[in-house]
């Protein structure tokens, strides 16, 4: 990979940087401006996140990387249908309905363990492919705009998981579902001892072995330059012979299917068990860690350990100084705001540019 | 049944005003072509604005504090929806990138600064809305117990203030302008409408409206701020979608959302509700099960402004 600094098309891909930039900025003036010590506060963001790395205590970036596991699959989702020129809104109702199937085989099933986690992952994966299903076909039947779909049926998914769940797998309190048993659990006790406790699990390495196989799909194979042509084009690959519909509906399982494995390592990787009329946060999260990502499945990674850094971070710096968590909520949904508006920076990026080049010149 | 419906009815109105209102907001944003779904962002904004207003200065204003608060948070909500202006009309951004954006700063912000200025995520008004019967008209039989009954006044206003944005939106020269934006803005521009302006308009107003949904959720229905409006600005947009794009199908379809709501709400306490032993859940998704099926059968003819989600770039013919 090549990168200089003459290069519009290179230019451009600075952007995520700066908006992620500008978001941290955004923070740090609120924090200013609300009276707060922005310095400090900051300080222990990034700590939380890290400490202890030094001394061997690897236990904080393990809870960073259990923070990015959902993230980076509910990350994958959203940019694979961007990519078909969808926007997938409905990961959280995905991820709920997929982590739901998961608790159910893992409290109802009897399994060996290491099969246990693996049925219960698959079903996961068939439940949220099962949501991504109404939309995709929808839009390919109908041409329904997915969003507005996505939308509604987040609102079914968690009406129908609390119904499910209340009824057929209820915990001890009405807020929650029964646990999970032992042997469906993802957590692995040599993670946990090599990362000295942290709540890290092996969903972790499902969602790598997802973004392999996602990059693998759509850089290598016929079937993912169809689902790129299909968001490049959609008139041109139906001339081209390309059935658009089924790519569409396609797609939208495909995001669903990942989505659903986000609410197995979730609900059967760190909670164990399912919470009731709450959508996980992560489905919307998924959607900054996307567009952050640029859709791509390197950018998702990086992007979505950005995130859950920020997120680990945020307990810490809660927990060391009277700010708000929220705070790094705040910068992540800003960071999105100045990724939508990246064509202002990409414009001034791309001036910077040229003028650059004019002084080289001489 | 009479029963049930006499005492259901003024808590299904009580659930419908906010969403109309909020509706109303999305339609006058979608009719000038720029998509709204952070309806639910500006909702909360105008939530959080509505109770720190009243948290402050509530006492200082006796009964008028509430309808003061409204108009506040409706200005105050119209500011913030610039952002998604800003970025979809100026800058060409995506509108449902930036929508987004704004539903997910939304909470956080409100429950960052509620935290900040009050020391905690709950912000209590005391006293919202009182409701009574209204003298008279309550005694009118079958329309009376129904409409009249537990009645906030808050109701009566917000229903002119859905007549006044319909004449304004369909029967003014202004609104034929900005319809005109949402279903072919080339067109328009050509005739000398300024385009971006209108649906600055569009976008602001909508802001001011939903922000104002925002304050009456605060004040009839929950009494405390805890930033959320339990997905109301959603089914808003669902509810737009529903009623066509048309305001009087949209009070309809608000209606009959807010009845929904409410069933699911009584539907454990309720003596008939539970003789037909359907759960909870079934009449809270029944609303979006509804939305998803009016857009099949609406589907064959497009029905939305023509323009509602493109970018408008002047170059391009």
């Amino acid at each position: 990979m090549k990168f200089s600094f003459k290069n519009e098309e290179d230019i451009v891909k600075l952007s995520p940087f700066i908006s992620v930039l500008l978001g941290l900025l955004f923070g740090y003036v609120l924090l200013f401006l609300a009276g707060f010590n922005p310095n400090e506060s900051f300080k222990y963001l990034f700590q939380g996140g890290l400490k202890g790395i030094a001394d061997g205590n690897y236990r904080r970036i393990g809870d960073t990387l259990s923070q990015m596991t959902p993230l980076m699959l509910t990350g994958i989702s959203v940019a694979f249908a961007f990519r078909t020129g969808l926007f997938n809104i409905g990961a959280s109702g995905q991820m709920l309905f997929g982590g739901f199937i998961a608790v159910f085989i893992g409290v109802k099933f009897n399994l060996p363990p290491i099969i246990h986690p693996m049925v219960a992952v698959l079903g996961a994966g068939i439940g949220g492919a099962l949501v991504g299903f109404v939309p995709g076909y929808l839009k390919a039947k109908y041409n329904i705009h997915e969003v507005v779909i996505c939308i509604m049926m987040n609102y079914i998914s968690l009406w129908g998981v609390q119904y499910l769940s209340g009824t057929f797998i209820p915990g001890k309190f009405d807020t929650e579902s029964a646990v999970i048993q032992e042997t469906a659990t993802l957590k692995a006790d040599f993670i946990s001892n090599i990362f000295t406790g942290s709540s890290l699990n092996v969903g972790f390495f499902i969602a790598i072995i997802a973004l392999i196989v996602v990059s693998i799909i759509l850089n290598k194979t016929v079937f993912g330059y169809e689902l790129k042509s299909v968001g490049y084009n959609q008139d041109a690959s139906e001339y081209a012979g390309m059935n658009v519909k089924r790519n569409v509906i396609y797609s939208m399982m495909i995001a669903g299917f990942l989505a659903g494995l986000a609410g197995a390592t979730f609900y059967i990787g760190y909670t164990n068990h399912i919470k009731m009329g709450v959508l996980p946060p992560q489905g919307f999260d998924g959607i900054a860690v996307a567009l952050l990502g640029m859709n791509t499945p390197l950018g998702v990674f990086l992007s979505s350990f950005l995130f859950g850094f920020l997120k680990n971070g945020a307990s810490f710096m809660a927990s060391s100084t009277s700010v708000p968590r929220e705070l790094v909520d705040i910068v992540i949904a800003s960071i999105i705001y100045f990724a939508a508006i990246s064509s202002l920076i990409n414009g001034y990026l791309i001036k910077l540019a040229k003028k650059m080049n004019k002084g080289s010149d001489k | 049944m009479w029963q049930l419906l006499t005492d259901i009815m003024p808590y299904a109105i009580m659930n419908t005003i906010p969403m109309f209102i909020v509706a109303l907001g999305g339609l006058v944003s979608e009719r000038s072509g720029i998509v709204n779904i952070a309806l639910e962002g500006m909702m909360v904004i105008g939530a959080f604005i509505s109770s720190i207003f009243i948290y402050y200065y509530g006492s200082n204003f006796d009964n008028n504090g509430v309808w003061i608060a409204m108009l506040v948070a409706g200005f105050g909500t119209a500011i913030f929806s610039l952002l998604h202006a800003y970025a979809s009309i100026t800058l060409n951004a995506d509108q449902v990138i930036s929508g987004t954006a704004l539903n997910m700063i939304a909470p956080a912000l409100t429950i960052f600064l509620s935290r900040y200025l009050t020391g905690s995520q709950n912000i209590n008004i005391g006293r919202g809305v009182n409701r009574f019967d209204v003298p008279i008209l309550s005694e009118i039989p079958v329309i009376g117990p129904l409409f009249f009954s537990n009645y906030y006044n808050t109701t009566a206003v917000m229903v002119l203030l859905g007549v006044g944005v319909w004449y304004l939106i369909f029967k003014t020269k202004f609104g034929l302008r900005l319809r005109a934006c949402g279903e072919n803005p080339h067109a328009a521009d050509s005739m000398g409408i300024n385009v971006y302006l209108m649906r600055y308009i569009g976008v602001l107003m909508s802001g001011f409206l939903a922000g104002v949904g925002g304050a009456l959720f605060i004040v009839t229905i929950s009494g405390e701020f805890n930033g959320t409006v339990s997905g109301l600005g959603f089914l808003a947009l669902g509810a737009l979608i529903f009623g066509k794009w048309n305001v009087f199908r949209v009070l309809g379809a608000t209606l009959f959302f807010g009845f929904m709501k409410t069933l699911g709400n009584v539907a454990m306490v309720n003596p008939t509700l539970q003789s037909l032993s359907l759960p909870t859940e079934f009449y809270n998704a029944l609303p979006y099960f509804m939305t998803i099926i009016a857009l099949v059968l609406f589907s064959k003819n497009t029905v939305g402004p023509k323009a509602a989600g493109q970018i408008y770039d002047k170059g391009k013919r």
